[in-house]
């Protein structure tokens, strides 16, 4: 579990993170969202102890960062995959940080062997391609066995393959009773990945509940309607108080009605359906909805 | 336009781009997908007359790149954001670029404002966070109003409001009746912004359709049913029907829709839910590619 | 034109040239001016305030080198080829470019020099610019400089490499030809025909009456006359420079 209490930090006049709390909880995968300069990445520092706090504070598991027994034990992080010295190989990357926790050599081998390196394990990491960075830098993650593991754009440079493995291995940990944070821009994977969100705009907590509550509360709810009385339905509806709006290819999209209600409506008056699809907002629009003045410069609204 | 022809490379022993043909229409956005390793990138280079290819050829509008008479009027691309030198300014940089093809100063402000770096033009690109330089490097692409415009992983460290300003851009870019190429991996991005598909692997065509038939060729469609009266629902569904439950819902596999919602309305069944299930671009990717993939994981 | 403008923007846009314009100036002008404030022993002539200029000239050529090196270092010699995609007329211009602004610092370092010694030195006599030789040691740095240029412009272009072009360049001007002289009987006679060994011909050769000691300053071997050294050397750099023009061109960017 990652707490942070009041966490604030100030660069000079600039407030980079301002009075921050908020709770990751374990066995979930937990996205860190939120526009560039909001704050995301000086708070991983922060939780990893790499940064000071201006004030406030975040535990891990109840102790900061720099009161852990053996760090690596107890977290594991992939912030930055070209943090590694071009000229070391994977294997002796993985070995001196395992030496630094106590960590037995044989584990380097297990963590490789995770991440699918180990037919490269002894080439300069200084020749891998973006991917395969990534994957050593999880490599290294998971050296210790953690309970806690942060990710910062952990998909970044990965193939389509190398995304789905990540996110399904993201789900694992978290299925395991880890506790997962990730921080990304990807809104449409984030969807597929995070269970929980925290999101922050300029420094500040903008919301912290679960993926779906957060879709939910900031975009309109509809419910598309197919039916060969699509007529009657739809008058119907509108008789009860919906809005009902028809679209090119004949299907209705009901707003302020649960697809519950549009079932019984339509099988109370014997109405074959031949769809009743609830439709749900994108993440990225109920992202937009709520981050829209925090974000940190834009870019022309219009084309030629 | 573009147009592959047999389009072949090899280094040394290596074949990076075997055999490839392939059409990109103007008016639509189409997506360049292929697993690691499979040639995206030489295919792109020799687009651009940067690699020769060792047989075929590709041609823009009908020519080839470098037959083009002032080619960034016709063809823009963005290939690597960090192609920038890093002690010049982002103006300079465009500058030159402007000019070596005939292109107005007052252009290049155009661009800069365009992509949202007006205010950052005379710092030094070497100071650039990654969202930055892509975007001037899609400032560069756009330099000299091009028919075409090729991106390579256009997204690359932009935040939400970039990715979604650029996905909106590249649709209006191809309302405009222009080519748009566009290679990426982040398939959930792609099924957003491409509406016609090139999948490559090992340097050879694996499909060239639209987004929607492709993932529709390679997933299995499904219906999800919620209703009160489920289990009589369950009992009606003719045999040829898979049926798999899910939380408080049925998933019914090899049944239209519309076939189901007759089923439950002449047996006076109320129903709360009947969506088809789309497969994912993701599924139909990993699906079709599996044989061609560089690597693997360690399951 | 237009390309020679592209060109322009390119080099002084970044700062790597200005400061290998300086330092060229400075080495070459700051050591002429300390053998100008020594030469104590009699009128200092001439040739002695060119003595200096092949610092300046290595430092030309790590410019030159560098204003393709790091294009490539940079990823921006894709940008170029994909804007002029014949590849030669932006290789040409970028030739022309560094050869005039080294022609210009040449012609800067050759008068600085000069200008210099005569402001420091008292005995002035054998420093006045009246023979065509003493024109050609002033003058010719700039010609010198302008071909050097080219023939780094060509190795960088080969090379692709900063450290290796600089490496090759200098490694090659500074050592071999002056190791080469330790190879036993053909040592000298192969000296004598080596690119740098006959540009230093060219400017510092045949100096009138030098009022110099027996031995003083640089050895000026070679068996060309100064102006068939210059050729020589010339045809050296541009053999390099179209020998790197078509490789750019057929190989992948």
């Amino acid at each position: 579990m990652i707490e942070a209490i009041g966490l604030t930090k100030r660069y000079g006049n600039t407030v980079a993170v301002d009075n921050l709390s908020f709770t990751v909880a374990p066995g979930r995968v937990t996205g860190f969202l939120g526009p560039n300069g909001a704050g995301k990445s000086t708070t991983m520092r922060m939780i990893l102890g790499l940064d000071r706090p201006t004030s406030g504070k975040v535990l891990i598991d109840g102790k900061p960062y720099t009161q852990l027994d053996r760090p690596l034990r107890t977290v594991g992080a992939l912030l930055d995959a070209k943090w590694v010295h071009p000229n070391r190989s994977a294997r002796a990357h993985l070995d001196w940080l395992a030496k630094s926790n106590g960590l037995p050599g044989k584990r380097v081998d297990e963590v490789l062997d995770l991440v699918g390196l180990t037919k490269v394990a002894k080439r300069r990491a200084g020749g891998f391609s973006l991917g395969m960075s990534q994957r050593l830098g999880i490599a290294g993650a998971l050296l210790g066995d953690p309970k806690v593991l942060l990710f910062d754009e952990p998909v970044n440079g990965l193939d389509p393959e190398g995304i789905l493995w990540i996110r399904q291995f993201m789900q694992g940990l978290a299925a395991e009773g880890r506790t997962v944070l990730v921080s990304s821009h990807l809104l449409s994977e984030m969807a597929l990945t995070a269970s929980d969100l925290v999101v922050i705009g300029r420094g500040k907590l903008i919301s912290q509940s679960t993926t779906t509550e957060f879709v939910e509360r900031s975009t309109e709810n509809a419910v598309r309607v197919r039916s060969p009385h699509a007529d009657k339905l739809g008058a119907m509806l509108v008789d009860k108080g919906f809005t009902v709006r028809e679209g090119e290819d004949g299907a209705l999209t009901v707003t302020g009605a649960t697809s519950d209600q549009v079932g019984d409506i339509a099988a109370s008056a014997g109405v074959v359906l031949h769809e009743l699809s609830p439709q749900r907002g994108s993440l990225e629009e109920a992202f937009m909805q709520l981050t829209g003045d925090s974000v940190e410069y834009h870019a022309a609204e219009t084309g030629k | 336009m573009i147009e592959a022809t047999g389009l072949t490379k090899h280094y040394g022993t290596t074949v990076a781009v075997d055999d490839l043909s392939f059409t990109v229409q103007a008016g639509r956005v189409t997506g360049f997908l292929g697993p690691n390793g499979a040639g995206k990138s030489t295919t792109m280079r020799m687009i651009l007359g940067l690699d020769r290819p060792t047989r075929g050829k590709v041609l823009i509008d009908g020519k080839r790149y470098h037959e083009l008479h002032r080619p960034l009027r016709t063809v823009g691309a963005l290939l690597d954001a960090k192609w920038v030198h890093p002690n010049r300014s982002a103006r300079a940089h465009l500058l030159w670029l402007a000019r070596s093809n005939g292109i107005p100063a007052r252009r290049v402000d155009e661009v800069l404002d365009l992509v949202g770096l007006t205010q950052v033009a005379k710092r030094r690109a070497g100071g650039f966070s990654l969202g930055m330089s892509q975007r001037l490097g899609i400032a560069g692409a756009l330099l000299g109003d091009p028919r075409v415009l090729l991106f390579d992983e256009p997204v690359n460290g932009l935040d939400p409001e970039g990715i979604q300003w650029i996905r909106q851009f590249m649709h209006r870019l191809a309302d405009q009746g222009r080519t748009v190429f566009v290679s990426s991996h982040l398939l959930s991005e792609m099924a957003q912004t491409a509406q016609e598909l090139i999948v490559i692997g090992r340097g050879r065509l694996i499909a060239q359709t639209s987004t929607e038939q492709f993932i529709r060729d390679a997933t299995e469609d499904a219906v999800r049913v919620r209703s009160p009266q489920l289990d009589r629902l369950r009992e009606l569904l003719p045999g040829g029907a898979r049926v798999t439950d899910g939380d408080g819902a049925l998933l019914v596999h090899g049944l239209e829709p519309a076939r189901i919602g007759e089923l439950a309305a002449l047996n006076g069944i109320t129903l709360h839910e009947l969506s088809p299930q789309r497969g994912s671009l993701e599924e139909a990717f990993i699906q079709l590619t599996k044989e061609s993939v560089e690597y693997h994981a360690h399951e | 034109m237009t390309l020679l403008a592209v060109e322009r923007i390119k080099l002084f846009t970044t700062r790597s040239p200005w400061w290998c314009m300086v330092l060229a100036l400075g080495l070459s002008i700051g050591f002429t001016a300390i053998i100008a404030a020594n030469s104590t022993e009699g009128a200092m002539p001439v040739v002695a305030s060119a003595f200096t200029h092949q610092f300046g000239l290595m430092v030309i050529m790590v410019m030159a080198a560098l204003a393709i090196t790091t294009e490539y270092r940079f990823g921006t010699i894709k940008a170029t080829f994909q804007a002029v995609p014949d590849r030669i007329s932006p290789l040409v211009a970028k030739g022309v470019v560094v050869a005039l602004l080294s022609a210009v610092v040449g012609l800067l370092v050759g008068f600085g020099s000069w200008g210099l010694s005569w402001l420091i030195v008292s005995d002035r006599s054998q420093l006045a610019l009246e023979s065509a030789n003493d024109w050609r040691h002033v003058l010719g740095v700039s010609l010198v400089f302008a071909a050097g240029s080219l023939l780094a412009l060509g190795v960088g272009t080969l090379v692709r490499q900063t450290a290796g072009a600089v490496s090759i360049i200098l490694v090659f001007a500074l050592l071999v030809e002056n190791l080469v002289t330790l190879i036993p009987k053909i040592g000298d006679d192969i000296q004598k025909w080596l690119p740098f060994t006959v540009a230093n011909k060219f400017v510092l050769g045949e100096a009138d009456s030098s009022g110099l000691p027996e031995g003083a300053g640089p050895p000026v071997p070679g068996e060309l006359s100064p102006w068939g050294s210059l050729a020589y050397f010339t045809a050296i750099a541009l053999a390099f420079f179209v020998v790197s023009l078509v490789v750019a061109k057929r190989r992948d960017a």
